[in-house]
């Protein structure tokens, strides 16, 4: 049985599969062209695997944002591969390549880790996001104040951006809209304050989830990075085990700044997922196989659209459905 | 290390070719690689990378740098120059309407930091030119977008028009530039909704605010970490606004901002500004060759190059290198050498262009004003032949003696000596690491030396 076929059926074999497929299919429309159709249309040119072949499919590869690291490392166990099956036509080299990269994406064991996203069953659960600037933190929290509510939970907002002007607006109108309560203090005042209280208001209440907004900040600025290392402490302090997750939110047009978006984050507050934004608009999506490949870092959830429905958990099998879903559906 | 500076990746090919009297176009081919990859590390697009090269290929092997001394520097320097030139000058000038007021439009991707920028930039017009402008708030769609805009039009003491959320942004545009002409305001700057540029809606919306508005400048607003996609964005902008420039946003982080030259090479505006912080005053002038450098994440090592060339006899140089590296470097090599660097310019300045050289032990110590290399002059020439071959034979008395011909303190003497001693250690250290792989710190001590580092 052919590689793609198999994953086909495994993907299939998970539950709710035609509604997420299209979800993925859609929000992904334009990233799976350009990976499949350029990997067809590489194939198509080349007759033969050759060096000049594996020149374009670098390039292939980091039109997508793959990062040259990666890209590199891939090509080199391409060929390889391609020397060991002793491999000369192109159309099955297109069966390696696919292979390869679900490899990155789930990394070696095949049941990849669970993305789902850390929920204290009958406590108080704090998520805490953090990212640069302008990559949709706030959006972010919006979208899944909704979906966390219409799945019956109590959930508060706290809003950690007393920096940025109209951020503290932006994210009551996310309450208002979504039909949460926000916790809030003026612009200028100390975040780590906020979140206390933010804290302080969801155990009063009995929330079950506490989604904590954060400023942007770019992670070369140390000071911001220490405000935001303070902030983690203080929820660490004030709710045991907590944070439960501290999602980073990256925005899917980033170039290769992602990954040192990534460690840096990570060092100051444990990142414990990602969150992949405006993936609907890019062509990309690669920085994720260069984030796992280098990093490890779970994706766990991704922004496939501008409506709050569009925030989806992050499937690794259904993602890389939706990368070959073309090359799939040819196979058959 | 993922980044590596072009500099860091050209190491390794300048040490094959450093034994070499000649440069082949093998050398050239694998030099040109490295350029290949640093750009492609820096998120320039790919396909400009790809014509790039090409230039820089035809150039390099052409006499220029196969019969150049340091092979190396000189395709370091062909690049920069034919990035600058790519760049494109400086263009920072806003338009000015014969009839006020000029319109500015703000368009981009979502996040981009339009909003922001928009604050900025009337900011600036004020500061520098004197100006009055209005604020116009015409991205409806995200949540407390108006609520931004206003709270900047608060803290910068500025109008700001706006009708809400439900009002059409075509019309509150039409509106806000009759408000700017009974009030004789004389820049409407319109902050636009983030949107994609594949979104053929809204895409229409702005052609619309356009046509209706008749701006003067329409500035895209774009994110300076963006990836490669940055190519796609700007096409699309350009094709359907016919954009005037370019503002680069959040270059105060530390990515490479590949994204500039992928902008500028496929729509050919200018970029014109670059956010450089969070406050409001933190919108600077954009500057080609600076970022060219850092494209190449090289600091300003170029003009260093540059300035070397101009000043320094490369033989000589040559010479002086190997004295370094078998440690025979003397004090009367070292007065020579301080005369070399003294025609190249101010001290500080010089140490200011070799990246890293903050970071640099050693150099902390040293006090780089100008009038100390004349005392430290004055030393070495009270100095005997003898004890500038040899310093160790330098005594108590002797130092006496030297400090009384130059007029300095004993004390002064010691110090020297003792730097010129940690030099010399500080050299070899150098010298040798550039033989391993780690070359860091010896990496710009190949063709010109400076005494300091």
């Amino acid at each position: 049985m052919s590689f793609l076929k198999k994953l086909k059926d495994k993907f299939q074999a998970t539950d709710n599969q035609e509604e997420v497929s299209d979800k993925y299919k859609d929000g992904l429309s334009k990233t799976r062209k350009s990976f499949s159709e350029k990997i067809n249309d590489l194939v198509a040119r080349y007759r033969k695997v050759d060096e000049d072949f594996f020149e374009d499919l670098e390039e292939v590869l980091i039109a997508a944002d793959v990062g040259v690291t990666t890209v590199m490392e891939l090509i080199e166990e391409l060929e390889m591969e391609v020397k060991r099956q002793n491999i000369k036509d192109t159309n099955e080299v297109k069966q390696v390549i696919s292979e390869k990269l679900v490899e990155i994406y789930q990394g070696d064991n095949d049941e990849s880790e669970d993305s789902s996203l850390n929920m204290q069953q009958d406590d108080l659960t704090v998520i805490l996001f953090v990212g640069v600037n302008g990559v949709g933190k706030t959006t972010t929290i919006g979208k899944l104040a909704h979906q966390l509510k219409s799945e019956g939970k109590e959930v508060l907002l706290t809003a950690g951006d007393t920096f940025r002007a109209g951020a503290i607006e932006q994210l009551n109108e996310w309450g208002k809209r979504v039909g949460v309560d926000v916790i809030k203090h003026n612009e200028g005042s100390d975040p780590a304050a906020v979140i206390y209280d933010g804290i302080q208001a969801a155990k009063s209440r009995n929330a079950d989830v506490l989604l904590c907004d954060t400023a942007g900040r770019l992670q070369n600025k140390v000071n911001l990075m220490n405000e935001l290392a303070k902030v983690k402490r203080v929820i660490e302090r004030e709710v045991p085990n907590a944070p439960h997750e501290v999602l980073l939110v990256l925005d899917a047009t980033t170039g290769q700044n992602a990954l040192s978006q990534a460690k840096t984050f990570s060092e100051a507050t444990d990142v414990s997922g990602i969150v992949l934004t405006k993936l609907d608009g890019t062509a990309k999506g690669g920085i994720v196989l260069a984030i796992r490949n280098e990093l490890g870092t779970p994706v766990k959830l991704v922004g496939l659209g501008e409506k709050v429905t569009d925030l989806q958990t992050f499937d690794p099998h259904a993602f890389v459905y939706g990368l070959f879903a073309d090359l799939l559906e040819e196979e058959e | 290390m993922a980044f590596e500076g072009l500099a860091d990746r050209l190491q390794n090919t300048i040490q094959k070719i450093k034994g070499k009297g000649k440069v082949t176009e093998q050398d050239v081919k694998e030099m040109t690689r490295e350029v290949r990859l640093a750009l492609l590390e820096a998120d320039v697009n790919f396909k400009v990378v790809k014509d790039f090269i090409k230039k820089v290929k035809e150039r390099a092997v052409g006499q220029e740098v196969m019969e150049s001394l340091t092979p190396g520097q000189q395709v370091i320097k062909v690049v920069k120059e034919e990035l600058t030139e790519l760049m494109g000058g400086d263009e920072s000038k806003i338009a000015v309407a014969d009839k006020p007021p000029t319109v500015i439009m703000m368009v981009g991707l979502q996040g981009a930091g339009k909003t922001t920028t928009t604050g900025k930039l009337a900011n600036l017009l004020r500061k520098k030119y004197n100006r009055k402008p209005l604020l116009v708030a015409a991205d409806v769609y995200r949540p407390a977008a108006i609520d931004q805009l206003e709270t900047l039009g608060k803290q910068l003491d500025m109008p700001v028009y706006s009708e809400g959320t439900d009002a059409n942004p075509v019309d509150i545009a039409n509106k806000a530039m009759e408000r700017a002409k009974e009030e004789h305001l004389d820049y409407v700057i319109i902050d636009t909704a983030g949107r994609l540029h594949v979104d053929n809606e809204l895409m229409d919306e702005l052609i619309q605010i356009k046509q209706n508005v008749n701006p003067d400048e329409v500035f895209l607003v774009v994110d300076s970490m963006t990836g490669q996609d940055a190519v796609n964005v700007a096409e699309s902008f350009n094709e359907q606004l016919d954009i005037s420039g370019v503002v680069l946003t959040k270059l105060d982080g530390d990515t490479r901002g590949g994204a500039a030259l992928s902008i500028k090479a496929v729509t050919e505006k200018p970029i014109k500004f670059a956010g450089m912080g969070e406050k409001l005053d933190e919108l600077e002038v954009f500057h080609p060759e600076r970022m060219a450098s850092r494209i190449l994440g090289m600091g300003d090592v170029l003009s260093l190059i540059e300035k070397a060339q101009e000043n320094v006899d490369e033989k000589r140089a040559k010479e002086l290198e190997e004295k370094m590296r078998s440690a025979s470097f003397t004090l009367d090599d070292f007065l020579e050498q301080m005369g070399q660097v003294k025609n190249m310019g101010p001290l500080d300045e010089l140490i200011d262009m070799i990246p890293g050289a903050n970071k640099m032990k050693g150099l902390k110590n040293v006090d780089f004003d100008d009038k100390q290399i004349s005392h430290v002059e004055a030393i070495i020439q009270s100095m005997t032949a003898k004890e500038r071959q040899d310093p160790s034979v330098i005594n108590a008395s002797r130092r006496k003696r030297i400090a009384r011909g130059s007029g300095r303190s004993v004390s002064e003497v010691n110090r020297l000596l003792k730097q010129f001693e940690e030099m010399k250690k500080m050299m070899k250290q150098m010298t040798n690491s550039q033989q391993g792989k780690k070359g860091k710190k010896g990496k710009k001590s190949k063709g010109f030396n400076f005494p300091f580092m």
